[in-house]
């Protein structure tokens, strides 16, 4: 299947705009790339964590586009992944040809409050959100030499991406000096390590084989976590001392692999989770782009940089973008069909024609992603 | 002083886990199904109130809902059992802290009402 069209309205925050006027935006955008037009698609997705009560009825009834099936979809930060693999497995089984997804989020201001916790756990001091990235980034530079200038270096390198994306919130160009002059979050987290939650919206229609152009849509795998991490994405209180239980999003990657046809070694370009400057680098070796241990060798080594042999984050990802759960992972989609399709501009990575998007949150759930030319 | 939520610990204190009969894993908070298998065949159990330190940070700001102070430790311990616990730490500078120390588990208070657990280095 063929993702034929795809739309984003810009990440960052907008006092005057609500969630659903930035998804009319977005969903109006992907319809006309695609040539879709009212009653051209049979089905629609809506990914959002905060969106509230029918979110994606409320846009689409602005487009006077109702009367097919409209299904919200939450899986946290892979939420947006999740609306694709439902979308994918109704096109597969020919229930539909053309289908819209899209992912629509306002994030709440300050330090989000989140429903997944107990209230003792909350009184005790257990939910601090960043605290958890901090123990994940002190167990990687225990595990795989990865240093306080290897987290800064990510963010150096994200955000020297971002730079060339006109939809990213932030645009300007950071040193390691900077990123570690930035307060500290929780050791060894600064601030600016840490991704930013905020607005935005992303949309593709996706098509079967024939029925459009565009990049295939290769594989689109959504997993959960197996129970025993103590500090997987399901935020458990306890844990196993096991280090062998894969991560949801290793196996979401090997999925994703073994439905595209195709491994590690075959990606040009990634889009992956940087909640924070550790996430990425342990998505290196969750994702199977490096052996366990040698996050900080391929940072090292310049692959993952614009110029390099699989550049990740060319969109600057969350670190430059921010974080709107329900439209971040569609919005890597977008940034990877256009690399695919060769329109990137000055973000455009050489000749690329395979391409993985990966996010992983509460759930735990983890979405891979594969494209391919 | 309470306990911040029933059924965590006990007053001496020992951290109050369970223990599945089936796969041998432990679970904290208490499970009713086991977490690792699925069995039912879960017992109540006391966890053991020493173990090593995995991994750690310090909590700067309050997370919402919080009812103590602020900076306190935070980490992950690992106990005997093959179990590795989430929990507060009493130390909050993290160089004052090293992997594999030595650590006891305490309670501590949050306000003047309530306490809840935290591993003290030994």
């Amino acid at each position: 299947m063929l993702i034929t069209g795809i739309g984003l309205h810009p990440f960052g925050r907008f006092e005057d705009r609500t969630a659903t006027d930035m998804g009319v935006v977005a969903v109006r955008a992907a319809l006309a790339e695609a040539g879709v037009a009212r009653g051209g698609f049979q089905a629609a997705f809506c990914g959002t964590a905060y969106g509230g009560v029918a979110a994606g009825h409320r846009v689409l009834g602005r487009l006077g586009m109702t009367g097919m099936p409209i299904v919200d979809v939450e899986a946290g930060c892979a939420s947006g992944s999740a609306a694709l693999m439902l979308a994918a497995a109704a096109v597969r089984a020919g229930q539909y040809d053309t289908v819209l997804v899209f992912g629509i989020e306002k994030m709440p201001k300050g330090i989000i409050r989140s429903s997944f916790f107990e209230p003792w756990q909350e009184e005790a001091g257990l939910t601090a959100t960043p605290a958890y990235f901090a123990l994940r980034a002190q167990r990687l530079m225990q595990t795989s030499g990865v240093t306080k200038s290897h987290l800064a270096q990510v963010v150096v390198k994200n955000r020297r991406h971002g730079v060339g994306n006109p939809n990213a919130m932030f645009r300007k160009d950071v040193s390691a000096a900077d990123v570690l002059a930035s307060r500290v979050i929780c050791e060894p987290l600064h601030l600016w390590m840490l991704c930013t939650p905020n607005e935005g919206a992303a949309a593709v229609v996706l098509q079967r084989d024939g029925a459009g152009t565009g990049p295939r849509l290769a594989a689109a795998v959504l997993r959960s976590h197996l129970p025993g991490g103590v500090l997987n994405e399901s935020t458990p209180m306890a844990g196993l001392t096991d280090d062998t239980i894969p991560s949801a999003t290793s196996l979401a990657a090997l999925a994703a692999f073994e439905e595209a046809g195709v491994g590690p070694d075959d990606l040009n370009v990634v889009e992956c989770q940087d909640t924070d400057a550790a996430r990425e680098l342990l998505s290196y070796e969750e994702l199977g782009l490096c052996p366990p241990g040698g996050a900080a060798a391929l940072l090292e080594s310049g692959a993952v940089d614009m110029g390099g042999t699989m550049p990740v984050n060319p969109s600057g990802g969350l670190l430059s973008k921010g974080e709107p759960l329900g439209a971040s992972a569609l919005a890597q989609v977008v940034e990877l069909v256009q690399q695919l399709r060769g329109t990137a501009g000055e973000r455009q990575v050489d000749a690329a024609a395979t391409a993985l998007a990966h996010t992983v949150g509460r759930g735990a759930n983890a979405g891979v992603v594969i494209l391919t030319r | 002083m309470s306990a911040v939520h029933e059924g965590l610990f006990t007053d001496e204190p020992r951290l109050l886990g369970s223990r599945c009969a089936r796969c041998g894993g432990h679970h904290f908070p208490r499970h009713e199904t086991c977490a690792y298998c699925s069995s039912e065949e879960v017992e109540t159990v006391e966890l053991s109130s020493t173990g090593a330190l995995w991994a750690w940070t310090a909590v700067n700001a309050p997370p919402p809902g919080y009812r103590g102070e602020v900076p306190f430790g935070f980490g992950v311990v690992e106990l005997p059992e093959g179990v590795r616990v989430i929990s507060r730490l009493t130390e909050a500078d993290p160089s004052r802290l090293s992997a594999g120390q030595p650590m006891q588990l305490v309670l501590v208070a949050l306000d003047d009402d309530a306490v809840t657990y935290a591993f003290a280095p030994c």
